[in-house]
């Protein structure tokens, strides 16, 4: 689970990092650049699979615990636990949820376009072909619900991430009195720039663009 | 003091159970929690009913027997605090007190608020033990422990094995007792020995009595009466890790 999730919060850089070109304001050139690389390189295509793997992996796992975490007690407190513990760690399967369902829309709406199992989106000549990933954040971006349910997600995903950034290394048993708390505020550094830097992107096209 | 006591009670671990109410008038803010409890049972028992069912023994927060679940909290109110020191001056007059036994299905109702731990017993025999000769006391400065390692082994085994961390975790998980289990021999050279096959078989008993599965949300931590830091999870981690990889193939 935390080796998996570690993979995925590394995987968020990279993409957030490829996103943020969008906005160079060069009509996507250097976005489109990037773009091309990826969908050409071999090495890219391997990791792909590799990701939908860690995905995939982190998803079963995280299902498989809350059934057994569901199992683990089968008859319910009359009164609920008043605890003090931190909300983002009490309901990440609750995110984990939200953030599945944007994925899935997520894929259907810029890579099953890049497959060809999902039409172009827009009118016709907006986007240029199935590559121009560029040309289909314009087209969705011009939405204001498909911004603010994209905004949604993300801040959910930071939630997520709150939490799941110390949970990993605790889980991993790498613990210590030196680092731990600075692993705390880095978790909570790196949750909130992934959340604000990806909820840009769709800023940008709304209002700017 | 007076108080409505709205208390789970159970026959017996197949029958189905539902909460009884209880008004109990002139309890001393002096009584602990389990006093008070006693105090009722004996107006049941002149009443001709039958006595809420309830665990004890030491009454002085030390052997991890008594452990209610009160008003939504482990061993009630306040922190770092066993169900038998608990006092009724910590309640309100006139409070309605809702008490649970802890919910698990590792711990199983025998009977009211009586659960069956027997499961973290199971777990002690799996490793929580060293092996060594009996004889006289070796020599104390053969095995040379540091002060703060001592002290950190001191502290894991400060657990009493109540149960508090599975009742307060969300997911019942029995980490906290695990790791404490683990941690107070893997910190210390008489421990260090056998590590490798105790955090293995510990473990491995935790998974087949039922527990939940750790999520770190430290709920554990918070309610844990002797204050057991979630550190010692992240101890038993880095053993279960090292055990699996490092450990020798058995014959």
């Amino acid at each position: 689970m935390a080796l998996a999730g570690i993979f995925l919060m590394l995987f968020l850089v990279f993409h957030l990092a490829t996103n943020l070109l969008m906005l160079a304001g060069d009509g996507g050139a250097a976005f489109g650049n990037a773009v091309e690389f990826l969908t050409t390189n071999p090495a890219v295509k391997i990791m792909e699979y590799v990701l939908f793997a860690g995905f995939l992996i982190h998803i079963l796992l995280g299902v498989a615990l809350q059934w057994q975490n569901y199992r683990a007690r089968p008859v319910k407190y009359h009164k609920a636990l008043k605890t003090e513990t931190s909300r983002f760690s009490r309901f990440m399967f609750h995110t984990g949820v939200i953030i599945f369902i944007f994925l899935v829309i997520h894929l259907v709406n810029f890579f099953f376009v890049k497959l060809g199992w999902v039409s172009i989106p827009g009118e016709a000549g907006e986007v240029a072909d199935r590559y121009d990933f560029f040309g289909m954040a314009e087209v969705m971006f011009s939405n204001a619900w498909y911004v603010a349910g994209y905004i949604l997600a993300f801040v959910f995903l930071g939630f997520h991430l709150k939490h799941a950034f110390q949970s990993s290394f605790q889980s991993l048993g790498l613990n210590h009195t030196r680092y731990t708390p600075a692993i705390k505020v880095i978790g909570t550094i790196y949750a909130l720039a992934i959340s604000v830097g990806f909820s840009v992107i769709p800023l940008y096209f709304y209002f700017i663009h | 003091m007076d108080f409505t006591l709205k208390i789970w009670r159970q026959e017996h671990a197949k029958a189905k159970g539902g909460f009884k109410t209880y008004p109990l008038k002139d309890v001393s803010p002096e009584m602990s929690f389990l006093e008070m409890l006693d105090y009722l049972n004996m107006q049941l028992i002149e009443g001709g009913d039958v006595p809420v069912t309830f665990e004890h023994d030491c009454r002085e927060g030390i052997c991890g027997t008594c452990g209610l679940y009160i008003n939504g909290r482990p061993h009630g109110p306040m922190r770092n605090t066993t169900t038998c020191e608990l006092h009724m001056r910590e309640f309100t007059d006139g409070e309605t007190i809702v008490i649970e036994p802890w919910r698990a299905s590792a711990f199983p109702v025998i009977k009211d608020l009586a659960v069956d731990r027997s499961s973290f017993e199971r777990i002690m025999h799996a490793g929580g033990f060293i092996s060594t000769n009996t004889g006289c006391a070796p020599e104390a400065n053969s095995s040379p422990i540091s002060k703060h390692i001592s002290d950190k082994a001191f502290d894991a085994a400060a657990c009493i094995g109540c149960g508090a961390c599975v009742a307060a975790c969300k997911n019942s998980s029995a980490m906290l007792f695990a790791a404490a289990k683990i941690a107070q021999y893997a910190m210390i050279p008489q421990g260090k020995v056998e590590g490798k096959e105790r955090v293995d078989q510990m473990v491995q008993q935790m998974d087949a009595e039922g527990f939940g599965f750790c999520s770190n949300t430290y709920g554990c931590e918070f309610d844990c009466p002797k204050g057991i830091s979630v550190d010692f999870i992240a101890l038993m981690n880095r053993e279960f890790f090292s055990a699996k990889v490092c450990s020798q193939k058995r014959q």
